[in-house]
């Protein structure tokens, strides 16, 4: 489940290239907007135009899972059920969504939940069923503050939480991070953000013009292996799936801006 | 003929007595000025909304009989209700009180555990003060200490009826609520209430303080209160002659 609390962070950017990342290495996945009334991540995997049936035709059991889920035109791996753009929140419902993901989870290995900002129905429905979130995070005090809150609400508000089973796994993903702002005292640095949020830090994606183009062409960043962004997801993919990877993109020495801008 | 007597007595109960104990805040009036009440009831439940609020609550009336006051129960009962407690009982109460009282569906509690138990009361008693007596176990319950791993989020609350020790950190925006101490070994930044039913020797300790508020028993100081030379200091508060001090460890 990827989820910030605060709107605009790059949670459907983060959920589009973790998917996508997921897929790339050959495992089953499955990723579904949850921003009913709001969706984006169709246009973000650019399959907006393929969309016939959506999340909530599924849960009304209008239509199958089946006929809903868009295969990814990049990658086989991956599949996409989209949000309704017509309907609101309040069209989900906790069976509903429950029997998606069961039935969901028969055939994929990941399914990856965009959760909508705020701490509403709808953000609470993609994290009520959740194993592992990655809270993206800017660095900025009032996107922690939310973050926080969030982690709260997953502490005590999931299932796993009701259950009394093992908390949800909880990562940090520092977004649009830029170390020459950091430098001059107009961002939050990395160990400020950790030392609020005491999280496991998965990765920091850099601010970066790419991110937007991707969007804009309905391509994940991932597949952008020449962008600072594309490969700061390819590490955090990696390093959630196990691998040892240094982290890159903290410094403006030696780190991908030093060399863009010559060494400033 | 069968079928109507097999059914009674295959019938499984349905209901069933039991004799249980709860934990009840009593509200003890020691004065009967509805004005000077309703105002410092007020202030109370601001230290600790979420807690008061839809809190059940019993009135205690002994130490007005003590002193021959009156009170309209109807009134108090009101009063208690429009700053969202759920009356839900009085005690100590006159003759009269008792049957206004029960004209009002109030139950009316014996005073006896406390009669063979006089409380010590100070000269200088506010005219309320809310105390956790009801239960007769609450000694056990509050020598008791609850332990926290996890770091406190924001919007989140924990309330303890002993000491509370946290072994993370408290977020900006979170509280934590003790009746006795509470210890905390990691930064506190959101709110801490120690002491919250009236217990003016409960502490605080914690290792980083960069708290919004810190109160022991109704006396609070918030952040900007807080001087430079003790901020993200290991500290120590406690309460002396009613004001909070602040001691670096």
């Amino acid at each position: 489940m990827v989820t910030s609390g605060k709107g605009g962070v790059g949670k459907t950017t983060t959920s589009a290239a973790i998917a996508m990342g997921l897929a790339k290495k050959g495992h089953k996945t499955a990723v579904i907007d949850f921003d009913v009334g709001l969706r984006n991540l169709d246009l973000i995997m650019g399959c907006e135009r393929r969309v016939v049936y959506d999340f909530i035709n599924v849960v009304n059991g209008e239509a199958t899972l089946h006929q809903a889920l868009i295969k990814d035109k990049n990658c086989g791996q991956l599949y996409i059920l989209p949000a309704s753009q017509t309907r609101d929140k309040d069209a989900l419902s906790k069976e509903g969504v429950e029997k998606v993901l069961n039935e969901l989870s028969k055939t994929f290995k990941y399914i990856v939940c965009d959760s909508p900002a705020g701490i509403e129905k709808g953000a609470h429905l993609a994290m009520y069923f959740a194993d592992d979130a990655f809270v993206v995070t800017n660095p900025e005090v009032s996107s922690v503050r939310d973050s926080d809150r969030m982690l709260g609400l997953m502490s005590s508000k999931s299932r796993r939480a009701e259950k009394n089973q093992e908390p949800i796994k909880e990562y940090l993903v520092l977004s649009r991070y830029s170390p020459e702002r950091v430098k001059l005292g107009e961002m939050l640095s990395v160990e400020d953000v950790q030392e609020i949020l005491s999280l496991h830090l998965l990765g920091v994606v850099p601010e970066s013009k790419s991110v937007l183009n991707a969007s804009n062409a309905g391509i994940p960043i991932i597949l952008d292996e020449k962008s600072d962004a594309g490969q700061a997801y390819a590490d955090i993919v990696a390093r959630y799936l196990g691998e040892e990877k240094p982290h890159r993109f903290i410094e403006t020495k030696r780190g991908f801006f030093g060399k863009l801008f010559g060494g400033k | 003929m069968s079928t109507d007597n097999q059914t009674t007595a295959y019938n499984p109960p349905v209901l069933e007595f039991k004799s249980s104990s709860f934990s009840v805040p009593a509200l003890i009036l020691s004065g009967n000025e509805l004005k000077a009440i309703e105002q410092q009831l007020q202030e109370k439940i601001k230290l600790a909304p979420e807690f008061f609020k839809n809190s059940p609550v019993i009135i205690d009336l002994k130490e007005l009989t003590k002193q021959h006051l009156d009170i309209d129960i109807a009134l108090i009962t009101e009063i208690t209700r429009k700053l969202g407690l759920l009356p839900i009982g009085i005690r100590g109460g006159s003759l009269q009180q008792n049957k206004n009282a029960l004209a009002l569906r109030i139950p009316v509690y014996s005073n006896s555990s406390n009669r063979t138990n006089p409380v010590e009361t100070q000269k200088t008693i506010p005219a309320t003060q809310i105390t956790e007596d009801v239960n007769p176990s609450k000694e056990a319950a509050s020598s008791k200490a609850m332990i926290i791993t996890q770091p406190i989020r924001s919007g989140q609350r924990i309330y303890a009826q002993g000491d509370l020790i946290i072994l993370a950190q408290v977020s900006a925006g979170a509280e934590i609520l003790a009746e006795g101490n509470i210890h905390i070994y990691g930064a506190l930044r959101g709110r801490a209430l120690a002491g919250v039913q009236g217990n003016t020797d409960a502490r605080i300790f914690c290792t980083h303080l960069q708290a919004e508020l810190i109160s022991i028993a109704g006396n609070y100081k918030i952040s900007e209160d807080l001087t430079k030379n003790i901020y993200n200091k290991p500290v120590h508060i406690y309460l002396k002659d009613y004001t909070l001090v602040i001691k670096e460890l």
